[in-house]
């Protein structure tokens, strides 16, 4: 019996411990450096040196409109919010505006694209962006020689990296160019982020423009160069590794093994360019402080600390997320995370860069829209389908996702009222 | 002490409820999810999934597979229960060699097989040092639907059989020696004794191993999922992809609810098929 009431008590002191800990505490809810391990080197890496205790919760997406509504009824626990630029853009009349801070994008050198981005579309700077990450190029050097006259890796354009897929294949017989067109393969970001606004300029408006039928036979006509085991790979590293492919496009934490098992063999480098610029999609992450939040002069301290060179560079080597402001890359880092980290600055600086954002506002309707992606692709190049008929056949099914999740244009294409309409 | 009527009924409750809960329920939920569409109640889904690019190749693919594979696998295992019945010694070895692959889970022998069949693999190497291929060459893509066909059908083959096997064994066991002595007496040969004596003794056992076997290969997913990945859609790896990657629970549940139709046509032509014929019993 007194055993039992001992535990009681105990529990009791653990409780009231606990209660007191949270109160000093900043809490900082995360959507990103979600699994345990990861959860656990934002703790003792990238938060250690923080100005104030912070107690860092990662949340499931879905979560985490729910907590800020909780804490808008009353509960009043969040102080600050970490997620992507498409969970955060939704819930924008939730945050305070950081204008008071604005200061720090110029200070610290964070290029402008990626804070126009942060103001959402107002006036006022809704959240500070915090980390990136993106998909960029790899190629084994030996591809190089196969390049073709006059073409440089960090200008390199679509109908270049065709010509070299070519070169490739007539000198060693092999198809050595890759795509993560697999099952669980991320191909879809390369049509919406990469292919696509390179060559239209936008992504769901000009899904069907005559550009993007002249954008389907060139990627068509790539592809007799690409190798056909394209639709099993999901992760890059591996065929680049076991040299099945030689020059591949990937998320770079799809690449990673590669690049540090073998970083003598590979280069990092942009993706290419079409008519319309250098598309590339930025995997944004940033910082916002809620209206309710318990803390905001905290928040902003600690935002502050977030951005400084040196915790950028903690978050790098903690979790693959790469720098948005400038800083100078340590001598120490890993060769293989400095050769990404070079090609993700080259990429945003790239004089043509056309950064595309990840699908905003789609919610549950994220999984059909990347569908529709795949599924042209499979008809155009696989099936040798007529190109104007599928584009406006998926134009339909694309419509239909759009109006179902009322979900407005995302950049580069122009704002819409209500729903992102097709032309 | 007179047993109550009702012991029966109490013996048989608990498992009762555990397919109530376990299976009817999620049954039913399905069912209801199919044709759940965002405009009410409807057939909304189902068209989707018919009209679905991958739909015409995923039904034609699951047919194809089980109308080949489980008649190879009957007759492997009726080929394998006749020889066992033969061996003099070694026989509890051979039992056991032939069922190992009941033991490995289907996405482990369908990731053996990836070994086996994928570019820098086993076969590749072993065709290449013996000079009968230039370089490695690609089976398991888009370009070869046929050799990506062959090398899931042997994949299959190779995981399944030891069940369909397992059930013919066990039926071969309860035929008495005595019909096929007394056969033999009369002159047959081993086919006719096969064919006349013991397939006919042998039948309730096929319709159960068929059964099991046609509704496990309708479900077929992991080995194909692992060899074919995208290239060699089946029904239920559609059902998965609509539910993990295109998000869209209804479209996934008519899958689940057509496969569930199927299987259970299957079981009705087989059971239809084999039943016993007028005057027989079994």
């Amino acid at each position: 019996m007194s055993g039992r009431l001992t535990m009681l008590w105990c529990a009791l002191l653990v409780g009231l411990a606990a209660t007191a800990a949270r109160a000093d505490e900043l809490v900082f809810l995360s959507t990103q450096l979600r699994p345990l391990e990861e959860a656990q080197k934002a703790r003792t890496q990238i938060l250690k040196g923080a100005p104030m205790p912070v107690s860092y919760l990662p949340e499931e997406p879905p979560q985490l409109p729910i907590h800020l509504q909780a804490d808008e009824q009353g509960a009043r626990t969040i102080s600050l919010v970490g997620a992507l630029h498409g969970e955060l853009a939704p819930l924008a009349a939730s945050f305070q505006p950081l204008d008071q801070q604005a200061g720090l994008l110029a200070q610290r050198g964070v290029p402008e694209q990626i804070a126009r981005l942060a103001h959402l579309g107002t006036d006022h700077l809704m959240y500070m962006p915090w980390m990136q990450a993106t998909y960029i190029m790899a190629a084994n050097k030996k591809a190089l020689p196969y390049l073709p006259q006059g073409a440089t890796l960090e200008t390199l354009t679509y109908a270049q990296l065709a010509q070299w897929a070519e070169n490739a294949e007539k000198a060693t017989g092999q198809r050595v160019l890759g795509f993560p067109a697999g099952p669980t393969g991320l191909m879809a970001r390369f049509f919406q982020g990469y292919l696509l606004p390179s060559y239209t300029g936008g992504v769901v408006v000009s899904f069907r423009s005559p550009e993007a039928v002249t954008m389907w036979e060139a990627f068509k006509a790539l592809w007799k160069h690409a190798n056909p085991n394209s639709t099993n790979y999901n992760f890059m590293q591996e065929p680049l590794l076991s040299g099945d492919v030689l020059i591949a496009w990937d998320h770079v934490a799809r690449l990673q093994n590669a690049f540090r098992n073998k970083p003598d063999d590979f280069l990092a480098f942009p993706a290419p360019a079409g008519p319309k610029g250098r598309g590339f999609m930025p995997v944004l992450v940033g910082v916002a402080v809620p209206k309710t939040a318990p803390d905001a002069a905290g928040a902003s301290k600690l935002i502050d600390y977030l951005l400084q060179p040196e915790t950028q560079i903690a978050t790098l080597r903690a979790s693959f997320f790469f720098p948005v402001v400038k800083v100078a890359l340590p001598t120490d880092l890993e060769v293989g995370l400095k050769l990404e980290a070079q090609a993700v600055q080259q990429q945003q600086t790239a004089p043509d860069a056309l950064p595309t954002l990840l699908p905003v506002g789609l919610g549950s309707h994220n999984g059909e829209f990347d569908k529709i992606f795949v599924d042209t692709f499979q008809r155009i190049v696989l099936r040798d389908q007529p190109v104007q008929d599928v584009l406006a056949r998926e134009a339909e099914d694309m419509q239909r996702v759009l109006n179902a999740a009322q979900a407005p244009c995302w950049s580069p294409d122009p704002p819409s009222q209500g729903a992102c309409q097709v032309k | 002490m007179q047993p109550s009527a009702l012991r029966p009924y109490l013996l048989i409750a608990p498992s009762l409820v555990f397919l109530l809960l376990l299976f009817v329920v999620p049954l039913v939920q399905t069912v209801a999810l199919a044709f759940d569409t965002p405009s009410g109640p409807g057939l909304g889904s189902f068209a989707r999934m018919v009209g679905d690019l991958d739909f015409a190749d995923a039904l034609r693919n699951t047919f194809a597979l089980v109308l080949c594979v489980v008649p190879l696998q009957l007759a492997a295992a009726l080929g394998m229960s006749m020889m066992l019945r033969h061996l003099r010694g070694g026989r509890d070895i051979v039992l056991w060699i032939w069922t190992i692959p009941l033991g490995i889970s289907d996405l482990a022998a369908g990731l053996v097989w990836l070994a086996i069949l994928t570019d820098k693999g086993y076969l590749n190497t072993v065709l290449f040092e013996l000079g009968a291929i230039p370089a490695p060459q690609s089976w398991l893509t888009y370009e070869t639907p046929g050799v990506l066909f062959l090398g899931i059908l042997i994949a299959e083959f190779w995981r399944a059989t030891a069940i369909v096997f397992v059930v013919i064994v066990a039926g071969v066991q309860l035929i008495p020696q005595e019909y096929e002595e007394a056969a033999s007496v009369f002159g047959a040969t081993a086919w006719q004794r096969f064919r006349r004596v013991t397939l006919p003794l042998l039948r309730p056992t096929i319709q159960t191993a068929l059964i099991l076997r046609a509704v496990l290969a309708f479900e077929a997913f992991a080995v194909v999922l692992a060899i074919g990945g995208r290239n060699f859609p089946v029904l239920v790896s559609q059902a998965f992809a609509w539910q993990y990657q295109n998000q869209n629970y209804s479209v996934a549940a008519c899958y689940a609810v057509l496969v569930t139709l199927v299987s259970l046509a299957a079981t009705l032509v087989i059971l239809l098929a084999l039943r016993p014929r007028a005057g027989e019993t079994v």
